[in-house]
């Protein structure tokens, strides 16, 4: 992790309070990230980069599947065709394409089988953004009998590739599947996955890396057509990553909703039952779902409407009932079965209910002596924060940078030691005169 | 552990408040989910009755290590018959507040359903008093 205009990162994380700020550092708690991505994006330093598998290890491999998600086609201007994307693909190494939501009807026909036959809860919840998943287990575990288990559609799009390419003769071990990923999120559901044991996917490539690598190998001379590749593409799997892409097949009622703080809003009234009778929830921390994942590079909206205007030429997945694919139906569906989910509650103040309660009495207390203002200042994202903080030993009264001032005023502690306190948060020598500081150059607009 | 909070009557947007601070401070405190579910609706109910009934009115929650204790107290025309008023179904919400989706008859129900102890004590003309305690 490396420097980082915290306030920018800390302040929009209302989310989960994940993110403290600490020797000059972004300090990342594992046990409540959920990958939503908002940190990343606010960063006006590009502080927060992401760990990904070198491009290069597909060389290991005989059989190299790119597996990407349909939006990944929604970034590029519309001027580069779907072929020459493709082509594009193959140039880089891979061997063979695959976008993810196909065939979609097999997942489509998966949920619809969960929904109907499970009744313990309502409505029931989409599992298709990791984001949203982990958010469910660390901050609202009582909705954990709601999630639909199935799994998300790279799965799909993955055993797909495995049957066919093994049916031509390949080995497991001969093939690499490379998932190319529009979000944080979806790294963390292939290299520590929820509900299942071993994620199918062998790499991941970043899209934001992709994408430059796809445009430096464009070829504006003729490309083959590619379009047997893209057989069992349906419209419905082109639109499922977008906004309302699930939610329209499911129930007699459903809602979409996106955005991670417009699910947050959303879950709180959800968990009071404040909602009315709603058979099925889609639910996706970005603005735009996928078109908006983090680690996507074109304009959001753009992305949407090209994909939509793509999607017209498609036909519904209705229309594959009778396609050879069907051959592979009941061994994929089987295949997209998840485990249950587990409640990792990421709030709990101390084990001890006793315990947990003085601490709870102790931060009402602390809660009165700080100004409320919420300005970050001392590592936290909010006073609430700082509190508990202190309660389980992690900051100090001294933190507070407006106790601070008054303390000094009172000749309770000493300028130096003053200044110290925040260097330890804000790193050393952060606030001696340097014209080339990092936040100085208005990075934020 | 005491939380107070105060609610205007006839404030919609408001109601929720309590019952929302109260969950989030259960949470941390690790109470079962679904007993924080309980105490979550039986709050709310309580806070909307205050808002669609009363002129005002005032919630203390005091918490202990096994149970939580909420009292409900507002300055508003009371309940006549209690007994009829736990009747699911029963209303006497103005149409204006029905009209609002609230008022149909199923809170006080709603609140005994959720509450492991609900006492209710009134005097007409003047205000309702209502405890409730649930057991973690």
């Amino acid at each position: 992790m490396h420097w980082l205009h915290a306030l920018y990162a800390i302040l929009p994380d209302r989310s989960t309070e994940a993110i403290r700020i600490r020797n000059g550092l972004a300090v990342i708690d594992k046990k409540r990230c959920v990958d939503c991505g908002q940190c990343l994006r606010v960063c006006p330093v590009k502080a927060i980069f992401v760990e990904q598998d070198d491009l290069d290890q597909i060389k290991s491999y005989k059989y190299r599947v790119a597996l990407f998600p349909a939006v990944t086609i929604g970034q590029f201007p519309e001027n580069i065709t779907e072929d020459q994307i493709y082509a594009a693909l193959l140039k880089i190494g891979f061997t063979h394409l695959y976008e993810v939501e196909q065939p979609i009807g097999f997942l489509k026909d998966s949920i619809k089988e969960y929904c109907r036959n499970d009744k313990t809860a309502r409505p029931h919840i989409s599992t298709f953004c990791p984001s949203v998943l982990r958010l469910i287990q660390i901050r609202y575990p009582s909705l954990l009998d709601n999630l639909i288990l199935r799994k998300a559609p790279h799965d799909l799009g993955a055993h797909l590739a495995l049957e066919q390419l093994q049916q031509q003769g390949a080995k497991r071990e001969e093939i690499g599947i490379f998932y190319i990923t529009p979000c944080i999120a979806k790294i963390s559901s292939v290299k520590s996955p929820l509900g299942e044991q071993e994620s199918i996917v062998d790499g991941v490539i970043n899209m934001n890396v992709l994408y430059n690598k796809v445009r430096k190998n464009i070829s504006s001379k003729d490309v083959p057509d590619t379009k047997d590749q893209r057989q069992t593409l349906t419209r419905d799997g082109i639109l499922w990553s977008l906004t309302r892409g699930e939610s329209k097949h499911f129930g007699e009622r459903s809602m979409a909703i996106d955005g991670i703080h417009n699910v947050i809003r959303f879950l709180e009234r959800l968990e009071n039952e404040e909602v009315p009778d709603i058979d099925f929830l889609e639910l996706r921390a970005c603005d735009q779902s996928c078109a908006g994942g983090n680690l996507m590079v074109g304009n959001r909206f753009l992305t949407v409407e090209r994909l939509e205007h793509r999607a017209k030429r498609y036909e519904s997945s209705l229309k594959f009932k009778d396609h050879p694919i069907q051959s592979l139906a009941t061994n994929i569906k089987q295949k997209l079965i998840l485990d249950p989910i587990n409640a990792k509650p990421a709030f709990i103040l101390d084990q001890d209910r006793e315990r947990a309660l003085e601490k709870m009495s102790k931060m009402q207390r602390i809660i009165c002596f700080l100004p409320g203002i919420d300005c970050g200042a001392c590592g936290a994202p909010n006073c609430q924060a700082l509190a508990e903080d202190m309660v389980n030993q992690k900051a100090k009264m001294s933190d507070c940078v407006f106790l601070q001032q008054t303390w000094q005023e009172e000749n309770k502690i000493s300028t130096t030691k003053a200044l110290k306190n925040i260097e330890k948060k804000w790193g050393k020598d952060r606030f001696k005169a340097d014209c080339n500081k990092r936040g100085r150059r208005n990075e934020g607009f | 552990m005491e939380l107070n909070f105060s609610i205007e009557g006839g404030d919609f947007t408001q109601a929720g408040q309590a019952s929302s601070r109260v969950k989030k401070v259960l949470k941390q405190l690790g109470v079962d989910v679904k007993c924080i579910k309980s105490i979550v609706i039986a709050l709310y109910e309580a806070e909307v009755n205050v808002v669609a009934h009363a002129h005002r009115g005032h919630i203390l929650i005091q918490i202990e290590k096994d149970r939580i204790t909420t009292t409900i107290e507002d300055e508003g025309p009371g309940i006549p018959d209690i007994n009829l008023a736990m009747q699911e179904g029963f209303s006497t919400a103005s149409k204006k507040v029905r009209e609002m989706g609230f008022g149909a008859g199923m809170g006080l129900p709603n609140m005994k359903k959720n509450t492991d102890d609900l006492q209710i004590s009134s005097v007409i003309g003047k205000s309702t008093i209502v405890k409730m305690v649930n057991y973690f």
